[in-house]
């Protein structure tokens, strides 16, 4: 449902401000905080980093802040390079990974919010179960009737694989998931943008054999037609795929099918 | 620790919408315009059924700076709805899906709506 306002609960309030002193070259990250065992409610904290002595992405300057001046600072990351999606967060006001994402892109000071719409378990960390049991639901997996060949594996032409090409590369960080004005408003009945390019991974991968009962899984005023284009999961990528582009295609594929 | 009580993390509050999203809203927003616009033109028509005083009154209520005003928000909103719903259905049959492409294909539903309601005003 629509609900444009946060709950009395979730609505943010200033916080601490970390100055750093004597530094030449400072920037200003505005974090989002919760801290779950406060009772209180979120606040915006303040953290003055100084940019001679830190690298160059915005993972860099939240791991120098839990380093050397709020070691309580919680967020998720692990390989720093862009393919695990761990530390995917709303940075400068659009979702991406916080490991790719350059200091020096962001003009003025930088506000650091956990993935929009989510219920938060501490500061920049979502609770991604709702996501992830519709990644299940999707059944992400290959599917097939035939017997699997006697001389090895179910072969593809160079074409056939081409496919897959925008759709394999998805490494789930649910970044346009939680871009999508959609989502929000009907994130427990639309698979959002980044499941439905899951869907189409399977979809249009020609070695399934269950397109089919996937199609009419999908074909529901709600799990796929809730997809009206407005392209902030193509925007926000931060791989670069596209999943408006995804769920085109499996909109194709229904109408098709028709036919 | 209880979960149920976990905060809603900020969204529309915080997020910049990029410019295919705020095209996407004005669909939205058009769209309702028009359904309440159909009511106006329905007033117009059946005052018209209704006999020549009725038609005059009519006439004279959307003849007004008011009436024009609402009239002009009218038909750019129609322009608008029908030129964006045309990209529709280019993105239907599996067009223009590409960053640069949905952003220079709403510039060219932006000035179409803009050109075809000046075009409407000057030839009415």
């Amino acid at each position: 449902m629509v609900e444009f306002a946060l709950p009395a609960n979730s609505r943010v309030q200033p916080g601490k401000v970390h100055k750093a002193a004597g530094a030449k070259r400072v920037k200003v990250f505005k974090i989002y905080r919760y801290d779950p065992d406060s009772g209180a409610n979120p606040r915006l904290d303040s953290y003055e980093v100084d940019l001679d002595n830190c690298g160059p992405m915005v993972l860099d300057a939240l791991l120098k802040i839990k380093n050397e001046i709020d070691s309580t600072l919680t967020f998720r990351r692990s390989c720093r390079e862009g393919i695990c999606g761990s530390c995917a967060m709303n940075i400068d006001g659009t979702n991406t990974l916080a490991c790719l994402k350059p200091i020096e892109d962001i003009k003025g000071e930088a506000a650091v919010y956990p993935l929009p719409h989510m219920p938060v378990v501490k500061d920049l960390i979502p609770d991604l179960s709702l996501p992830y049991a519709q990644l299940a639901s999707i059944k992400p997996w290959m599917q097939t009737q035939s017997p699997t060949p006697p001389d090895g594996e179910r072969l593809q032409s160079p074409e056939e694989r081409e496919k897959l090409d925008g759709l394999w590369e998805c490494i789930l960080c649910f970044c346009c998931q939680t871009s999508c004005p959609s989502y929000w408003w009907n994130g427990d009945r639309y698979l959002g943008p980044s499941v439905l390019l899951q869907a189409a991974r399977w979809i249009l991968d020609t070695r399934d054999e269950m397109t089919g009962e996937r199609l009419d899984a999908l074909e529901d005023p709600f799990k796929l037609y809730r997809c009206h284009t407005i392209m902030n999961c193509t925007k926000t990528c931060p791989k670069g795929l596209n999943p408006a582009k995804a769920i085109g295609a499996i909109k194709e594929k229904m109408i098709e099918r028709r036919l | 620790m209880s979960t149920r009580n976990r905060p809603l993390s900020p969204h529309i509050q915080i997020y910049k919408m990029p410019f295919t999203a705020v095209l996407s809203i004005t669909h939205r927003a058009t769209g309702v315009a028009l359904a309440v616009g159909t009511a106006v033109l329905a007033y117009w028509l059946a005052s018209a059924a209704y006999g020549p005083d009725a038609y005059e009154q009519a006439s004279r209520v959307l003849g007004s700076v008011v009436g024009r005003l609402v009239l002009f928000g009218w038909t750019a909103a129609l322009f608008y709805h029908l030129c964006n719903g045309v990209r529709h259905l280019f993105w239907d049959m599996g067009k223009g899906y590409g960053i640069a492409e949905a952003d220079k294909s709403g510039r060219i539903v932006v000035a179409s709506a803009a050109v075809l309601t000046l075009l409407a005003w000057i030839i009415a």
